[in-house]
C-alpha cells in the first residue's frame, strides 16, 4: 500500500493567506494529475501572491512506497483505529515523526566485493595514513617536520652516517650497492661508483657555521645576513622555517667564510638584544647520530 | 534510506517490540508512557499511561489485542493494544524487567530484578482470555539466580524458559518443574552481563548480545554456541533478520560517558553482521547516543532502533540492501 510523503493537511504557512480577502473562488480548480509509473504526482494550484496576481503553482511530487507490505485484514483494520492516548491531542505542529533529512546509508566497511584484508599485514598501513608520524628525517631525527631532502641540516650531517638509520638489511651487512632487492641505491653509493667528493665540502661547511636561536618570528634569512655581515664575509645564511605555518622556528645558521670572523661574531652577539629577544650564537655542533 | 525519527519518548529507549504482522511497532522507554506507532510511516497511533516508573520491556500478543509490560513501579500490567485502557495489573515487591507471551498467549513470564534484598525471579503468570478472571497468582517462581534478569523468554513448545542476565550466563529451565535443565558454558560463553536476547524466527537458535563487546549465537534445544561476533562497543541490542541471514548488533560506549568523548568514539552505529560468515556487512549510523532496543520488522524489510537520544529511528531498507554480496 502506498502512502504519500506529501501530508494533505494544511500548514500554518499556508492558513495566512486567507485574511487577503476571498477572492480565491476566481481561480481555476486544482488540477492533479498522477501518479504516473515513476511515482510522480503533478499538482497545479493557481494563488494570488503579495500583490495580488495571479500565480500558477505547479509542483511535482514523487509517491514511493515505503513498505512493502502485504496487509493482512486485522492489520489493514487497525489502520482506521482512532487514536488513542497522548495521540489523540497531537496535532500536526507537533512533528513527532518526522523523515529525516539525512540520506542514512549501510556503511559497508570496504568497497563492495574487495575481499577482506588483514588488517596490520602489510606492514604498517595505519602509519601512512598519518603522514606527519611516517615523516621522520634521517637526517637530524626529526619527526613530522620536513623530508630528509628538505633537511635544514644535511648539509652539516656527515654523509657516511646519514644512512646508520636505514633499516638493518641495507646497513651493516655487505656493501650497500649489493643485495637489497628494490631499495633504492643512489648512484654515489652504487659499487664502482667513484669516491666522493661531497664528504670534503660537507666538512668545510660544518665548519664557520654559527647557530644562531632565539629568533624573532619575524627575522628572515635577509635581516640575520645583515647583522652578521659586519664581522666578515659570510657564505650562508639559513632560518628555520616551519613547513606547514611558514613562520620562522625561531633559529637559523651562518656559515662564516673564516673562521676569526665567526668567534668574534659568536662574542659578540650572544646575548645581544635583537628584536626585542636575547640572541644565543654559538657554535653549530654537527649533530651526532 | 532515510530514516524516520520518532521522538515520542522524553527519555532513552528500553525497548522495542513489532507485532506479528509488522503493521505496528511498540517502544518503551524510561519515561513511563510505551508508545505505539504505525510501522511504515511512524505516524503515533496511541500511547499507554498508568504506569509510574521506566518501562523495561513489552510484548503484544500474537492477534494484537493485549499488550504487556513490565515496569520499574514493581508492575506489570496488561493493556488493551487498540484503546490503551489499562486491563490488569500484576504487582511485584521488586522492578518487573523482562516479559514475554508464550505461544498461545495463555501464558506470560515476567522477571523481577534483585532489589531491596529480594531475589531476582522469573515467574509465569496465567493470562486468562477475559480480564475480569485473571489472576496475579503464578504458576511457576524461577529463582536461583544471582544477579539481575535481563531477558526471559519461552523457548519451542512453551517446554522451557530461557534466561539471561547479569551473571553472563544463559540458563534454559523446564516450565514445569521449574529445575534447570542446561547453562551456558562459562569458558565459551560471554564474560559480562548479557543485556539483550533475541530468538530467530523459527525459534531454533538466539542471539545474546553482552557488555563484553560481543553478541553470540546459541542452539535453543542444546545451548551450544553456534557463532560468535565480536564488535569493539558494548552490547546493548540485538536482533536476528526473519528474512535473510543477518544480525543486527546495537550498542555504544556507557551512557554515563557519551559526553566526555567525541561522537565518534562512541561507536553508535547499528552493525550488521552475516549470520553464517560473522563478517560486518555494514553499519547504519544516525544515533546520538548508545543503542539500547533493535527490532526487525517481521518481514524483515525494516527495522528500527532506540537509543538513549531518546529516538526511535525507523529505517525501510533500500532495494540494493537485499542484494549485498559478502
Amino acid at each position: 500500500m502506498a502512502v504519500e510523503v506529501a501530508t494533505q493537511k494544511i500548514r500554518w504557512g499556508e492558513l495566512e493567506e486567507d485574511d487577503e480577502g476571498d477572492l480565491d473562488f476566481l481561480l481555476p480548480p486544482r488540477v492533479v494529475s498522477g501518479p504516473d509509473e515513476n511515482g510522480f504526482k503533478k499538482v497545479v494550484e493557481y494563488r494570488f501572491d503579495d500583490k495580488g496576481n495571479k500565480v500558477k503553482v505547479t509542483r511535482t511530487f514523487r509517491v514511493r512506497k515505503i513498505a512493502r507490505a502485504r496487509l493482512s485484514k486485522s492489520a489493514i483494520e487497525r489502520r482506521s483505529w482512532p487514536k488513542f492516548g497522548d495521540a489523540v491531542q497531537e496535532d500536526v505542529g507537533a512533528r513527532l515523526t518526522m523523515v529525516s533529512t539525512e540520506e542514512i546509508v549501510l556503511e559497508r566497511p570496504r568497497a563492495p566485493g574487495s575481499k577482506a584484508e588483514e588488517p596490520s599485514a602489510s606492514g604498517d598501513p595505519l602509519a601512512s595514513k598519518s603522514g606527519a608520524v611516517l615523516m621522520v628525517c634521517r637526517t637530524c631525527g626529526k619527526k613530522g617536520d620536513h623530508w630528509t631532502s628538505k633537511c635544514p641540516y644535511k648539509d652539516l650531517a656527515p654523509q657516511t652516517e646519514a644512512f646508520v638509520d636505514r633499516p638493518p638489511t641495507a646497513d651493516g651487512s655487505g656493501p650497500p650497492g649489493g643485495a637489497v632487492k628494490g631499495a633504492y641505491v643512489p648512484p654515489s653509493m652504487r659499487s664502482g661508483a667513484v669516491d666522493r667528493v661531497g664528504h670534503d665540502m660537507r666538512r668545510r661547511n660544518d665548519e664557520n657555521s654559527v647557530r644562531v636561536t632565539n629568533l624573532s618570528e619575524d627575522t628572515r634569512e635577509p635581516d640575520l645576513l645583515e647583522l652578521f655581515r659586519t664581522f666578515g664575509p659570510v657564505s650562508r645564511v639559513y632560518v628555520a622555517v616551519d613547513q606547514k605555518t611558514g613562520a620562522s622556528r625561531g633559529f637559523g645558521f651562518v656559515n662564516f667564510v673564516h673562521r676569526e670572523d665567526a668567534e668574534k661574531a659568536i662574542s659578540k652577539l650572544n646575548g645581544y638584544g635583537y628584536d626585542n629577544l636575547i640572541l644565543r650564537v654559538e657554535w653549530a655542533t654537527p649533530r651526532p647520530n | 534510506m532515510r530514516p524516520i525519527l520518532m521522538k515520542g519518548h522524553e527519555r532513552p529507549l528500553t525497548f522495542l517490540r513489532y507485532n506479528r504482522d509488522g503493521d505496528l511497532l511498540f517502544s518503551c522507554a524510561k519515561d513511563h508512557t510505551p508508545n505505539v506507532w504505525f510501522a511504515d510511516n511512524g505516524d503515533r497511533l496511541g500511547t499507554y499511561s498508568g504506569h509510574n516508573g521506566a518501562v523495561w520491556s513489552c510484548d503484544v500478543s500474537r492477534d494484537s489485542t493485549r499488550l504487556i509490560t513490565g515496569s520499574a513501579d514493581q508492575t506489570a500490567k496488561l493493556w488493551d493494544v487498540q484503546t490503551g485502557a489499562e486491563l490488569f495489573t500484576f504487582r511485584f515487591d521488586a522492578p518487573a524487567r523482562s516479559v514475554e507471551f508464550a505461544i498461545g498467549d495463555g501464558l506470560a513470564v515476567i522477571t523481577t530484578d534483585n532489589f531491596m534484598g529480594n531475589v531476582p525471579t522469573a515467574q509465569v503468570k496465567r493470562i486468562a482470555d477475559d480480564p475480569d478472571d485473571q489472576s496475579e497468582e503464578s504458576l511457576l517462581v524461577i529463582s536461583g539466580i544471582k544477579g539481575r534478569i535481563n531477558r526471559a523468554v519461552w523457548g519451542p513448545l512453551n517446554r522451557t524458559i530461557i534466561t539471561a542476565g547479569e551473571d553472563a550466563t544463559i540458563r534454559i529451565w523446564d516450565t514445569e518443574t521449574g529445575t534447570c535443565l542446561n547453562e551456558s558454558d562459562k569458558e565459551q560463553g560471554h564474560q559480562k552481563t548479557i543485556t539483550s536476547l533475541s530468538k530467530s524466527a523459527d525459534w531454533s537458535h538466539f542471539l545474546t548480545g553482552s557488555l563484553d563487546k560481543s553478541a553470540k549465537l546459541w542452539d535453543t534445544r542444546t545451548l551450544t554456541l553456534i557463532k560468535t561476533y565480536v564488535t569493539e562497543r558494548p552490547v546493548n541490542a540485538v536482533d536476528i533478520s526473519p528474512l535473510l541471514d543477518h544480525v543486527v548488533i546495537g550498542g555504544g560506549q556507557d551512557a554515563m560517558n557519551v559526553t566526555m568523548t567525541d561522537r565518534r568514539a562512541g561507536k553508535f552505529e547499528a552493525k550488521f553482521f552475516h549470520k553464517i560468515l560473522q563478517e560486518e556487512i555494514g553499519g547504519v549510523k544516525g544515533h546520538f547516543g548508545p543503542i539500547n532496543a533493535l527490532a526487525f520488522n517481521p518481514d524483515g524489510r525494516s527495522f528500527s532502533s532506540g537509543g538513549e537520544d531518546g529516538y526511535v529511528r525507523l529505517h525501510h531498507f533500500d532495494s540494493d540492501y537485499f542484494n549485498i554480496k559478502i
